[in-house]
């Protein structure tokens, strides 16, 4: 593995991270969304978006550094984070099936890093 | 934009929803698989000027199919079961990893595919984790 696609490796991965922060913004401003158009201007959609946003700038520059059949797959890291903020910020269970599924997950990504070798 | 309904509905208008909702994001997946084979593309001639992004073909049409596949996708998972709507969003894996082979020339091997297929699995059990 090239020090090239391990910067890209590591910039893909801070996205993902940057990018599950702006899940949890998102989610807390749908939460404050009512029948009125103007609810969508609140603080907290707004600074899921941007997050989101700023996650995709990331990860597209990171995309100049690699091939995308390795990259793209490092994008479900993301879900590692997603999970937990979930269980912090919202309480929300960690079951069997998301421990089986993020396993997985990491079993796969694993593969992809050493595919990439 | 409408307003969010919060109308009982009935069985029938709740599995229709359900179809529209699992035809949408088996769209949306083919969407946003273009968008990161395009984000690919853009990147190889990507000039940091102004004028470079704004001339960057891939990189515009990247970022209209990404912002339409959100969209969709948002609204999409609003109506329908998550726990049935994840194994079809976990397809857009197949899709770039088949995109970069077709279109990119990126080179194939059997880690990659079955690394893929391992992702794919664990998003969609990870999606019935979600289930009460």
């Amino acid at each position: 593995m090239t020090p090239l696609l391990l910067r890209s490796i590591a910039m893909v991965f801070f996205a993902g991270i940057v990018g599950s922060f702006g899940a949890v913004f998102l989610k807390l401003g749908a939460m404050r969304l009512n029948s009125s158009v103007l609810s969508f201007a609140n603080s907290r959609l707004i600074l899921g978006v941007g997050l989101y946003l700023g996650s995709t700038v990331i990860y597209v520059t990171a995309l100049k550094g690699g091939p995308l059949s390795v990259l793209y797959p490092m994008v479900s890291l993301g879900y590692v984070w997603t999970l937990l903020w979930s269980k912090l910020f919202f309480k929300e269970a960690l079951t069997p099936y998301k421990f089986a599924g993020l396993g997985l997950i990491l079993v796969g990504v694993f593969l992809v890093g050493l595919g990439s070798a | 934009v409408s307003a969010i309904s919060t109308d009982p509905v009935s069985p029938s208008d709740a599995a229709a929803a359900r179809r529209r909702s699992t035809i949408v994001v088996a769209v949306c997946t083919l969407l946003g698989a273009i968008a990161q084979i395009l984000f690919k593309l853009a990147v190889r001639h990507l000039v940091l000027t102004p004028a470079g992004l704004l001339t960057n073909v891939p990189l515009i049409a990247g970022c209209a199919f990404y912002g339409l596949f959100t969209i969709a996708m948002v609204l999409a998972l609003r109506e329908g079961e998550l726990s049935m709507l994840y194994p079809i969003i976990a397809l857009t894996y197949v899709w770039v990893t088949l995109g970069t082979y077709w279109v990119l020339k990126e080179t194939p091997n059997a880690y990659k595919n079955l690394g893929i297929v391992t992702i794919v699995i664990g998003v969609a059990i990870l999606g019935r984790g979600g289930r009460k």
